[in-house]
């Protein structure tokens, strides 16, 4: 039983190979990485692309709005960066909303995979880094450029030799510096443990080239996907829902289509962009809208080109979930993680028995910022994070909704502990908010309570990003509505569901996340 | 040297069967007997009953008494443990129940994660709050937690588990607690979280505790009634319990962690292997060990197997990470996945070959078997490829049917994708061995070792028919087989060192902000403590104590251990530390990190005695070709032709018999296939080794 076996056997060995080869890409990064967001809730992406830009291989980890927006990153990078300028030793890096994935927190990088000497595949990866500076984390700013330092398509590593002049560039303008120069380390890194994982492999399969292999994967994924397809009923649907937006509720609209061969979604008749940055790139609108197809379609196909091309979406040009240079983009997580819902709102009438009702979908990212004196520190620091939270889920065909769960992204909340080392807050109660997911047969997942203070004398800055608070996660066939979020002091005050707001040290933050809506007459 | 004086027991109970082991001077015998799940201890008692009337000896003989038991962790996935309430930080209730907020299937949306092993009802908040300094934010309400004291009580809690919120930096609230409830409630079990688990995180740490005051009564009432029983025959030995971390411990550290019991009998089979690769003074090693459900898989460097503090039990979608219940103990650091001689294969969404992790068990077992099975089981596919013959199987206990292998390959894999039965039974042979050297190959990257210059040791039923293949894959040029493999876990128990380990989290950069009488304070006391839990069980031996760093840049969240130099911990030796943080972290990781600063974020002391030592294994005498006594067809999938296959017969074979592959070595219980890659030969002490041609 040599190695040269069958070629059914051998491609689907070298595909689970693969998928091997990127989780591990995808380990190294999460284990090397010094933004929080990352290493304690995992917001990366890693996946393996051949030559064409096609992706064949995506990590299990990671999120539904990072994965699918790299892939097509991929084909921006190669536009840059044709397959013949390439060298060994070479990574290329963008955090451009348009051609990374979605906003400028999230750096892109990908570096070409030599193998012998020739030019065999690329890797990619994307994480969500800390502080790109400009105003920081959240959606006030009114055009891109107040969102941070903008890193165009460039090379970071040329044939080894890294590109200081950017790196100071990217130091001099973040607030952690340290951190941000590391974190961009630890994503080339990690591509370098994919090449090498990937060389292994072609040596011990005596492979010159990944494409019989990627047109197989890739072949197989969509003919699976088509199959699935094929087994639905076909024809339109629509669904609407209104959300809280910025200052203004935002009423979005979906069409759905299963045709024969096809899913199509179109966004048409969605609002015009907004003045602040919930707006979203088209990347990232179509990244949740196929994670929520294939949810509901095809969760047992892997991600790849494939499995994707079935999937069709789009959204007109200039509107919120498709918005144009230079609008602004920080927060698109807030509208882009409600887009599953809007897929699962079209197909509750042909398939009923599959979709969930609507959760409260965007996290609940608590974004702080300060200054404090740390231990022994004399001379005050800056902090910011993001502390990660979430509300419930909807409830879903013959099971409830899960309590202060993530979905549709696939990150972790964070521990308070960990919360609290980096930073002078200290939460009072995080609790579960009982009864706040909405009634039915099956119940929507509850949210939270929480109470955040300061330890220091300094006041601090939430740069709020937070939807449902106006408009809950309403319930489905008969369910009720979950429960609204809240945002107010615990004095009463009020405070807005998105924007920077200063809260004095002596002042509690109070914050309640969304319930899940409920499914059938209780 | 072993004692030779000593005679030494050792029982591992599994789900099945209880294996017992006697080592005497004059040498070793088991038994394996029925696991008596009602009253675990009946079994053990007869089973050691036997082995040592086996060996003409008398319960005072003996020395020492191992033990190893999976009834820990059977209690969690059984939900059989006490009646345990927890008692919290005000305003966090809710701890266990909201765990980590995410999914461990990202595109399921019916997934449903595992349930809480204490209720809302039965989790309680006082007021108090220290800081992540551990300073106090707010102070214990005392009266608070007297008023727990009739709740507890009316709600028939059994035993209590105390997490508050940064209690490993401060524990004293935790403390105050424990003393204010023993004294109302002096018959209960309590569980504090600075004392099982005094690291950073809250869920973790708070489901860590909370599992172990769940298994508390369960394991007091086992280990009660166990040593009474022993009592009664006589027994005056020492009696050991197996760690998760493969060190022993004394009876009342169990009774008072019994969390740290729960992964013994893999951990036995871990032990069993370093002390293989010690007796072949192999020094990087790979074990491997496959039986009827799964395939787990260790690195054992210096004699050592790879350990971590993170393991996760009761896993609801089998083998994904995240479905579990979190315990941050010391453990022995293993990847296990879902392939088994009886694991099912079928075809997925894209035509793929997938192997487990559903499994045949026994009942009704592989097609082959007659027994009603349908599907196709691993062991379908070795029938169908000629590794397995049909009349000797387990002995020639049962007979198996080919034909049936035959029809459940070509039916659920062959037909669908145009392959014939043999064609399939070498996919599934492939994919699962494929998937084996992935769990090894992902293991061995988060290591950060190089697999191919291992040495790899195969036991467990179905290891010895994939091993070679596993082996080849991995590149891996020497592979060994040894003798008193069925019983591995229960061997390992024997070798143990009698240990324990603290870990603590205590935040320190390596700057000027470094405050060595801090350090030394805590790591003394951290001594002290452990010396404390092994030394009257260690009785007159040497103990060895060894510190170790967990250290990081400051803001990552992954740690690299490095080890501690004895004595003061000075700012003299800062940069000594940088140097050997970076060393490991760039092995691991490819390169370092520059301007970043460095901190060690958990401290950890262990404190041992020294492992027993046994003599290496007898070198072979010259080589020479053994006689074949039979020849069978073996399907070829390179081919797809069928080869001559030579089947040699154990027992014809004595050291220094030489099998070239391919081949088969057959033996009463078990089957050795080696491959056309290796040449077989038995060393002097019945050890089958494979080593690779171009090696030799």
């Amino acid at each position: 039983m040599s190695a040269h076996s069958h070629k059914e056997i051998d491609f689907q060995i070298m595909w689970n190979r693969l998928i091997a080869v990127v989780g591990e890409q995808a380990q190294v990064l999460i284990r090397t990485a010094f933004s929080p967001i990352v290493r304690e809730c995992e917001d990366i992406s890693a996946g393996i692309f051949d030559l064409q830009g096609r992706m064949i291989a995506q990590a299990v980890t990671g999120t539904p709005g990072h994965v699918n927006s790299m892939a097509e990153s991929v084909g921006h990078f190669l536009r840059h960066f044709p397959v013949s300028t390439m060298k060994e030793g070479d990574a290329y890096i963008t955090n451009d909303p348009w051609m990374g994935t979605g906003h400028l927190n999230d750096f892109v990088i990908t570096t070409p995979a030599f193998h012998k000497g020739r030019l065999v595949g690329l890797f990619s990866c994307t994480s969500h880094l800390m502080d790109i500076g400009g105003l920081g984390n959240g959606p006030e700013a009114t055009d891109v450029f107040m969102e941070g330092l903008s890193i165009p398509m460039l090379k970071l590593i040329d044939q080894g030799q890294v590109n200081e002049t950017l790196m100071a560039m990217i130091r001099a303008n973040t607030r952690l510096p340290v951190d941000t120069e590391g974190d961009t380390y630890s994503l080339a890194a990690c591509n370098d443990v994919g090449v090498r994982a990937l060389c292994d492999m072609m040596d011990e399969f005596h492979l010159d080239s990944l494409e019989p292999l990627a047109d197989f994967i890739i072949e197989r994924s969509r003919q699976a996907v088509l199959d699935k397809i094929a087994a639905l009923p076909q024809g339109t649907w629509c669904h609407e829902m209104t959300i809280d937006g910025y200052n203004a509720p935002l009423t979005l609209k979906a069409k759905l289509t299963v045709g024969e061969n096809r899913v199509s979604v179109s966004y048409d008749g969605s609002p015009p962009a907004v003045g602040r940055g919930i707006n979203v790139p088209m990347a990232y609108t179509r990244a949740y809208t196929v994670f929520g197809l294939a949810c509901a379609i095809s969760p047992d196909v892997p991600n790849n080109a494939g499995s994707l091309a079935p999937y069709h979406v789009e959204a007109p040009e200039g509107s919120v979930l498709n918005a144009m240079r230079p609008a602004p983009v920080s927060s698109r997580h807030v509208i882009g993680q409600m887009l599953p819902d809007m897929v699962f709102g079209c197909l509750r009438t042909p398939l009923p028995e599959r979709v969930p009702a609507e959760g409260t979908s965007c996290l609940w990212n608590i974004a702080v910022r300060g200054q404090w004196f740390p231990k022994g520190a004399t001379t005050p620091q800056t902090y910011a994070l993001a502390i990660t939270t979430n509300g419930g889920t909807g409830a879903r065909p013959g099971l409830n909704g899960l309590s202060a769960t993530a979905f549709p992204s696939g990150v972790h909340g964070t521990p308070v502990e960990i919360a609290e080392i980096q930073c002078p807050l200290i939460f009072w109660e995080k609790e579960l908010r009982e009864n706040s997911g909405g009634l039915g047969q099956t119940k929507g997942g509850d949210g939270q309570i929480m109470k955040i203070g300061t330890t220091q004398k300094q006041p601090f800055e939430l740069l709020a990003a937070f939807d449902r608070v106006d408009h809950p996660a309403r319930g489905a066939l008969g369910g009720q509505d979950g429960a609204a979020g809240r945002v107010e002091t615990a004095s009463g005050r009020k405070l807005a569901g998105k924007g920077l707001q200063v809260l004095e040290a002596d002042e509690l933050l109070v914050l309640l996340t969304p319930g899940g809506g409920g499914l059938g007459a209780p | 040297m072993v004692d030779s004086t000593q005679i030494r027991l050792a029982a591992d109970i599994g789900g099945t069967f209880t294996d017992v082991v006697l080592q005497t001077p004059q040498g070793r015998l088991t038994r394996k007997v029925l696991t008596t799940p009602a009253a675990p201890e009946e079994g053990v008692m007869s089973g050691i009953s036997l082995v040592i009337e086996d060996a003409g000896l008398r319960f005072p003989d003996v020395t020492v008494f191992v033990h190893g038991t999976t009834l820990a962790t059977n209690a969690i996935i059984e939900r059989r443990g006490a009646r345990t309430a927890l008692i919290g930080t005000q305003g966090f209730r809710d701890i266990l129940e909201i765990g980590t907020e995410s999914r461990f299937n990202q595109y399921d949306l019916m997934l449903q994660k595992p349930s809480p092993l204490v209720p809302r009802d039965l989790r309680f908040t006082v007021p108090e709050r220290m800081d992540a300094r551990g300073t106090v934010q707010l102070p214990l309400d005392e009266a608070a937690v007297l008023a727990l004291v009739p709740q507890l009580r009316d709600a028939g809690v059994e035993s209590i588990a105390v997490a508050f919120l940064h209690a490993y930096a401060n524990p004293a609230h935790e403390r105050r607690v424990q003393a204010l409830l023993q004294e109302g409630m002096p018959d209960i079990t309590i569980s504090i979280s600075s004392e099982v688990c005094p690291e950073i995180r809250e869920y973790e740490r708070t489901s860590t505790t909370v599992a172990n005051a769940y298994v508390q009564p369960l394991m007091a009432g086992y280990l009660g009634r166990l040593r009474q029983s022993l009592d009664a025959k006589g027994f005056q030995g020492a009696l050991y319990l197996v760690t998760s971390g493969g060190g022993l411990t004394a009876l009342e550290t169990a009774r008072q962690f019994p969390v740290r019991l729960v992964e013994s009998g893999p951990a036995g089979g871990a032990i069993f292997a370093a002390q293989c690769a010690e007796r072949l003074a192999e020094n990087r090693v790979l074990s491997f060990d496959m039986g009827g459900t799964t395939a787990k898989v260790c690195l054992i460097e210096d004699g050592e197997p790879a350990s971590s503090r993170f393991f996760e039990v009761d896993r609801t979608a089998r083998f994904m990470k995240g479905s579990g219940l979190p315990l941050r103990i010391p453990v022995i650091e293993m990847v296990e996945i879902g392939a088994g001689g009886g694991s099912i294969a079928h075809l997925d969404a894209m035509k793929r070959v997938v192997v487990g992790p559903e499994s045949a068990s026994s009942v009704p077992g592989p097609a082959c078997y007659g027994l009603g099975g349908k599907r196709p089981a691993v062991t379908d596919a070795d029938v169908m490829l000629g590794l397995i013959r049909p009349e000797n199987f387990a002995g020639g206990s049962i007979q198996l049917q080919p034909a049936r292998s035959a029809e459940a390959l070509l039916t659920d894999i062959g037909t669908p994708l145009g392959l014939s039965a043999e064609m399939s039974a070498h996919a599934v042979y492939e994919i699962v061995c494929e998937n084996m050297a992935s769990a090894a190959r992902v293991h061995a990257a988060e290591r950060g070792a190089v697999i191919g210059d291992h040495t790899m040791i195969a036991f467990g039923g179905a290891a010895p028919l994939h091993a070679a293949r596993v082996a080849e894959k991995l590149g891996i040029r020497r592979l060994v087989i040894p003798s008193n493999a069925g019983v591995g876990s229960a061997v390992g128990f024997l070798a143990a060192p009698v240990s324990f380990e603290l870990v603590r989290s205590f935040p320190m950069r390596l700057d000027d902000s470094f405050s060595s009488p801090e350090v030394s304070a805590l790591l003394d006391d951290m001594t002290q403590a452990a010396h404390g839990m092994v030394q009257d069980d260690a009785r007159t031996e040497t103990l060895h104590t060894r510190r170790a760093a967990f250290m990081r840049y400051v803001g990552q969240g992954h740690e690299i251990i490095v080890t501690l130099p004895d004595g003061a911990i000075s700012s003299d030796h800062l940069s000594a530390l940088r140097d050997a943080f970076e060393a490991e972290y760039a092995r691991q990781f490819a390169r370092v990190i520059p301007h970043a600063a460095v901190e060690i974020l958990n401290w950890s002391v262990s404190v041992s005695t020294t492992p027993r030592k046994y003599p290496p294994f007898e070198a072979a005498p010259a080589l020479h070709d053994a006689v074949s006594a039979d020849i069978r067809k073996l399907f070829d999938g390179a081919t797809g032709t069928h080869v001559a296959l030579p089947v040699y017969e154990r027992t014809d074979m004595g050291p220094g018999s030489r099998v070239p592959g391919p081949a088969l070595i057959a033996e009463k219980e078990t089957t050795t296939y080696v491959s056309s890659r290796y040449t077989a030969h038995l060393d002097g002490s019945g050890n089958i080794i494979l080593d690779m041609k171009d090696a030799v």
